[in-house]
């Protein structure tokens, strides 16, 4: 066994909305090419905290920031950050599958056009590159002309993640993919996820344990703005060192 | 019992409305079709033919005039307010405010304020730019709120998804939300039209009367509604008024099938 590398690194992380501390001091190491899985009861603080990983929080006027977070070493609160670089490297996926009411094809090629992409050739081999990787190519390949909307919600989610897929990101966020899908395209998301971590850092916020200790390495539990435990996910799930982690796991709140 | 009562009055009310449309229509058509002569469009308009041409041809310099300048102002206005300005700042309150307020100023105050302002402070007297420019005022409200109402609708996942692709704002803006706000901005702009096709007051204190079609943007003209306004008025060609209404009819009903084909269409979405 290697000793492990981290992708990204969080320390003394605290977040503000308003006056409302919605985060109280976090440290993380997310480690490279794993899925680092985020669960919790709502409101904990989880889906804040990956929002802030690629400031996404940015949109929001009220929030401010305190603490770093790094990737591959460098801050990217720092203010030389370019935002839209940082993007490029931290894709993420949402919660309610969001495609843009464009055909298949200029969904998936908006993000390699935005960062300058023009080329005909280029872009059909990004398309069919990242459908493949997002395991809908076979099914959508004939209909790439096809407004994004017009297809399943599950396939739509799929669209959204080979969209990510396809400006190159090093690290992909994910914040409850799954949560508004049918049991059978969830378990086609899952699947897909797990092949992807051979190329990417993965991280996933879920409310669904079952489907953190499935797919994920590394879990963290978070619980009113602290990360409670974070660790192995097999030892969480079995033998969890906190009270707290093992009452939540165990169903007893949340 | 009760859902009965509310049915029966959901149906008269629905009753009521079609048929006050239904009878303004028909008593339209009945008493202004058989008036409508090839004199009536005569490229020469006197005071025997009364040729509502040189009205037709006022009305489109009037209306393609007025959405030049408004069209432009107002969407970027409209993007303004809903995309770049922090809500809190009194002025875009202001601004906010003073939109709202105008929309539902009467039209014959926008006239009074025409005729004091640009026919007689910056004398351009009774004018086509005159008209214009009372015109641009008042369709101005309309197409700023079109545009925020479309704007603020295309909602937050997809600005976040382009955000999230590391698309800047601009781009977000031109690329992703305004293909999807189109529509409601289109239909802005559509109502404004048809604002200024029917607007009398204000044009008669700006715009005029005169009979034949302004060779310059600081000759006097008429529109149609105006030509309609003034025949009524004068009482020697009544019918005559009736059968431009008809026209006048024609132009709104075309207007809004447009509208409503170019929103469909639009919203359709694809590439």
């Amino acid at each position: 066994m290697s000793t492990p590398t981290y992708k990204m690194e969080v320390k003394d992380l605290k977040l503000w909305y308003g006056d409302f501390q919605a985060l109280h001091g976090l440290d993380l190491a997310i480690p490279d090419k794993k899925i680092t899985a985020f669960i919790g009861p709502s409101g904990c603080g989880k889906s804040t905290f990956i929002k802030s990983l690629n400031r996404m929080n940015d949109l929001i006027e009220t929030c401010r920031i305190e603490g770093t977070i790094e990737l591959d070493g460098k801050n990217i609160y720092d203010h030389k950050t370019d935002v839209n670089q940082l993007r490029k490297k931290v894709g993420m996926v949402f919660q309610q599958p969001n495609p843009f009411p464009k055909s298949i094809y200029d969904n998936i090629a908006y993000g390699p056009r935005t960062h300058g992409i023009k080329n005909k050739k280029e872009l059909d081999e990004i398309v069919e590159r990242s459908l493949k990787q997002a395991a809908i190519w076979d099914e959508v390949k004939d209909y790439l002309d096809r407004n994004a909307l017009s297809i399943s919600g599950g396939q739509q989610q799929r669209i959204c993640i080979a969209r990510a897929l396809a400006v190159g990101p090093e690290v992909l966020l994910m914040d409850e993919p799954t949560s508004a899908l049918d049991p059978i395209s969830t378990a086609k998301i899952e699947e897909l996820v797990s092949d992807l971590k051979s190329e990417y850092t993965i991280v996933m916020v879920t409310h669904n344990m079952q489907q953190a200790s499935r797919v994920s390495d590394e879990t963290a539990f978070f619980l009113n703005g602290h990360i409670i435990e974070h660790g192995d996910t097999r030892k969480i799930f079995t033998n969890p060192d906190q009270e707290e982690t093992e009452n939540y796991i165990s169903g007893r709140f949340g | 019992m009760s859902a009965k009562v509310i049915r029966g009055f959901v149906y008269l009310s629905a009753a009521i409305t079609f048929g006050m449309l239904g009878y303004v229509i028909f008593f339209i058509l009945i008493n202004g079709v058989r008036f409508l002569t090839p004199d009536l469009f005569a490229w020469n308009s006197t005071s025997e033919n009364v040729s509502m041409m040189p009205a037709i041809i006022t009305t489109l310099y009037v209306v393609g005039g007025t959405l030049l300048i408004t069209t432009p102002i107002g969407v970027f206005t409209g993007f303004y307010l809903v995309e770049y300005a922090n809500r809190k700042n009194p002025i875009v309150k202001a601004v906010s405010m003073a939109t709202d307020t105008l929309a539902a100023v009467p039209s014959i105050v926008y006239g009074l304020f025409g005729f004091l302002f640009f026919v007689t402070f910056l004398s351009f007297r009774l004018s086509l730019i005159a008209g214009i420019l009372t015109s641009v005022i008042m369709s101005l409200p309309l197409i700023i709120r079109a545009t925020e109402e479309a704007l603020v609708s295309t909602g937050r996942p997809i600005r976040e998804a382009s955000y999230a692709l590391g698309a800047g704002k601009l781009r977000t803006i031109f690329t992703v939300v305004l293909p999807v706000a189109m529509p409601g901005i289109l239909s802005g702009v559509i109502l404004a039209t048809g604002r200024v096709i029917g607007e009398t007051a204000a044009l008669l204190y700006t715009l005029g009367s005169a009979s034949n079609i302004p060779g310059d943007l600081f000759s006097s003209g008429r529109t149609l509604a105006l030509h309609m306004f003034v025949l009524s008025n004068e009482g020697f060609h009544v019918d005559q008024a009736y059968a431009t209404a008809v026209v006048l009819l024609l132009f709104v009903l075309i207007l809004n099938g447009l509208s409503t084909l170019v929103s469909a269409r639009l919203s359709k979405g694809g590439k």
